[in-house]
């Protein structure tokens, strides 16, 4: 089994912007790899280029942040799980944001990474909060729903089946996909297309 | 009588293992199609847990994002695109799974070979590492894109542990206006519901204008459901369905296609079947349709201006500013007119054969501007052939256009064919963010293909209906 992942904790950063696409995070330049090692050092290289010093993840405010947070639809576009690798290993462990896009969600689930959603003005209050005093602890707890911060204690949204993966340490899911044993070469069989379509 | 069902449900239930704590389901993947990019990092976990491939049978693979297209010579001269070549030779002869190299005849994006060679059929679950793997849908498979743990679940177990989406029923009424693609369908669904607005949600394409569609129109269409949020999209299966499956290399023959054929007629959605939300876009109100901005979702008719500041909605305000900014557009300006430097033609949403048809049927009709690099990229071998077999080929050379070998090329920058600083390029590629075709400040128009060489003729953003 996995890790159980009932809480993190740790200061925040603060990404403003919807829509934030996984081209972004990561260039695709970075992708021509056979392995995850060392592409933390690349989470957001070009936006950061661009914004010469300005940007959140170089923000020295910022720096040694475990929580990332976010606006609307994060992680949108490709589905390569480099994105949510590079920011692991940047060094977050957790996302709050308005909505995340699905697949992005999907891959930070298998990472062990909780991505929890918070309504509008709640998200508005803590991302306010955090660039005011980046010192502060912030908390997302999975057990209690709740993201809290000098903000306040915020309900937080988070998928049940993501919740008790991450609650049970069964987010590595080839460990208990196997466990469905010969349920799955029977689910096989029983489909048309398995069994009988071979040429006859 | 059996309750009516949608096509979703009825392949969901029948792919169903077992529901899993917490609500998730374990849903058996008939089809896992794997590539360069997305797979060795995979391997490598088996490897690590001990494990093999569970159902080496229903796993192919292919090069593509990787793969230069000028010269596909081995070894490949990015030594690291060579190193992940190497890899998924090694991945895939260690496994027992058919590998499509160049050397095959049968290689090109994954997307584009699936269809081509009978894989993906009706009523079937697929997975591939690749966000367009919805593009699949288009025959009424429930195609779902993954990330790289879960293609090591699927290589080990041949299943994914997945929330079911909801489903949304999207109609498109009455007739499309000539000069109308399906690309310029898929962006104006985009454009109406947003680019997070399938999020959650598996879409159902249909009404008379997606019934009237070819089978290539329609995988482009079910392609672009991911930039429209939505994980999955799919067609219902129809004789235009089965007609295109009838003797490819891995349709069933004999009188295991009449089975299959009866399957696959009885896949289909009942016609009382329930959708959690149901969505009506009228046929010819829609333009050739290209996008301005740095997602998909931000898109005009080709005869309209930018929305002033003012006339943005509020919470989108920031991303229009910003996407005026990175594009160097003002509010209030048409995009039509605005000089282009690149043109690229291909890609898994429009680089089949009736693509570049309609592409050629443009680029006949003059010469690329001076200053304008054009490039046409086959998604296949097989679309390569048979392109040049009709001397396609010919007639984009003869009008000032490159004829590239199969690959994703400028789609997404992993091999050498990017954009150089801010140029600007007409692509009928699927995605305009920052940065996506290789220049952190390189800037993309999205456009159907025959917009895309009508582009590359006038040296600037024209309305293909001019030109037809």
């Amino acid at each position: 089994m996995a890790a159980v992942v009932e809480k993190v904790k740790g200061t925040a950063c603060v990404l403003r912007g919807d829509d934030i696409d996984t081209d972004r995070i990561i260039p695709a330049r970075y992708l021509r790899c056979v392995t995850f090692d060392g592409i933390g050092q690349y989470a957001f290289e070009d936006d950061r280029k661009q914004a010469k010093g300005n940007h959140p993840l170089d923000d020295a405010r910022f720096a040694g942040a475990g929580i990332l947070v976010v606006g609307r639809n994060f992680g949108c576009g490709s589905s390569r799980e480099h994105a949510p690798q590079s920011l692991m290993r940047f060094g977050f462990n957790a996302f709050v944001g308005a909505s995340f896009a699905e697949i992005f969600h999907g891959n930070c689930t298998a990472l062990g990474l909780p991505c929890v959603t918070l309504g509008e003005r709640d998200l508005a209050a803590l991302m306010d909060s955090v660039e005011l005093d980046p010192t502060q602890q912030v908390v997302v707890d999975l057990v209690a729903r709740t993201v809290s911060s000098r903000a306040g204690v915020m309900q937080a949204t988070i998928r049940d089946g993501t919740r008790q993966a991450l609650l049970e340490g069964s987010w590595n899911a080839t460990v208990v996909l196997i466990d469905a044993g010969a349920a799955i070469e029977r689910t096989a069989r029983a489909l048309p297309y398995v069994s009988g379509f071979q040429s006859s | 009588m059996p309750p009516a069902k949608s096509l979703f449900d009825k392949v969901w239930d029948a792919h169903t293992v077992r529901e899993l704590p917490g609500g998730q389901t374990q849903l058996f993947i008939g089809l896992h199609l794997i590539h360069e990019v997305t797979s060795p990092q995979a391997f490598a976990q088996l490897r690590e847990m001990g494990l093999r491939v569970r159902f080496p049978q229903r796993t192919f693979a292919t090069v593509d994002h990787i793969i230069p297209t000028d010269s596909q010579r081995r070894p490949l001269a990015d030594s690291l695109a060579e190193e992940m070549l190497v890899h998924l030779e090694r991945n895939c002869a260690e496994h027992g799974i058919q590998l499509w190299l160049p050397s095959s005849g049968k290689q090109g994006i994954v997307h584009v070979i699936g269809p081509e060679l009978g894989l993906t059929q009706p009523g079937t679950t697929i997975a591939c590492g690749d966000s367009h793997t919805s593009t699949h849908g288009a025959f009424g498979a429930v195609a779902f894109g993954i990330g790289t743990s879960q293609v090591r679940d699927v290589l080990a177990t041949q299943c994914l542990a997945l929330n079911k989406p909801r489903l949304r029923r999207i109609e498109v009424t009455g007739k499309l206006a000539a000069g109308v693609y399906a690309k310029d369908v898929i962006l104006h669904i985009i454009r109406r519901l947003g680019v997070n607005g399938g999020v959650g949600f598996a879409y159902e394409y249909g009404g008379p204008v997606i019934d009237a569609m070819s089978m290539e129109e329609r995988l482009t269409v079910c392609n672009m459901s991911i930039e429209g949020g939505a994980r999955v999209g799919y067609v219902n299966p129809d004789e235009i369905a089965i007609e295109y499956l009838r003797g490819r290399e891995f349709s069933p023959k004999g009188a295991a296609w009449e089975r299959a054929v009866r399957y696959w007629r009885g896949i289909a959605s009942d016609a009382a079947a329930h959708a959690d939300d149901r969505v009506e876009l009228a046929g010819h109100e829609i333009a050739p349709t290209i996008t301005w901005g740095i997602n998909p979702g931000q898109a005009l008719g080709v005869d309209e201006a930018l929305p002033q500041l003012t006339r943005v909605r509020d919470d989108e305000r920031a991303g229009f500013a910003e996407a005026c900014e990175f594009m160097g557009f003002a509010p209030g300006q048409k995009i039509a007119g605005t000089k282009i430097d690149v043109a690229f033609i291909g890609s898994c949403t429009n680089g089949r054969i009736s693509d570049l048809r309609e592409a050629a049927r443009v680029a006949r009709t003059g010469k690329v501007a001076a200053g304008v690099r054009a490039l046409v990229v086959p998604g296949s071998q097989q679309v390569a052939k048979q392109a040049e077999a009709e001397g396609l080929h010919e007639i984009f050379r003869s009008a000032g256009f490159e004829w590239r070998e199969a690959g994703c090329s400028m789609c997404l920058a992993m091999n050498p064919d990017k954009l150089q600083g801010r140029e600007l390029c007409a692509s009928s590629s699927n995605r305009n963010f920052k940065g996506r075709q290789g220049s952190p400040t390189g800037r993309t128009l999205l456009m159907s293909p025959a917009m895309v060489a009508a582009a590359a003729l006038a040296g600037k953003v024209v309305d293909v209906r001019e030109r037809l």
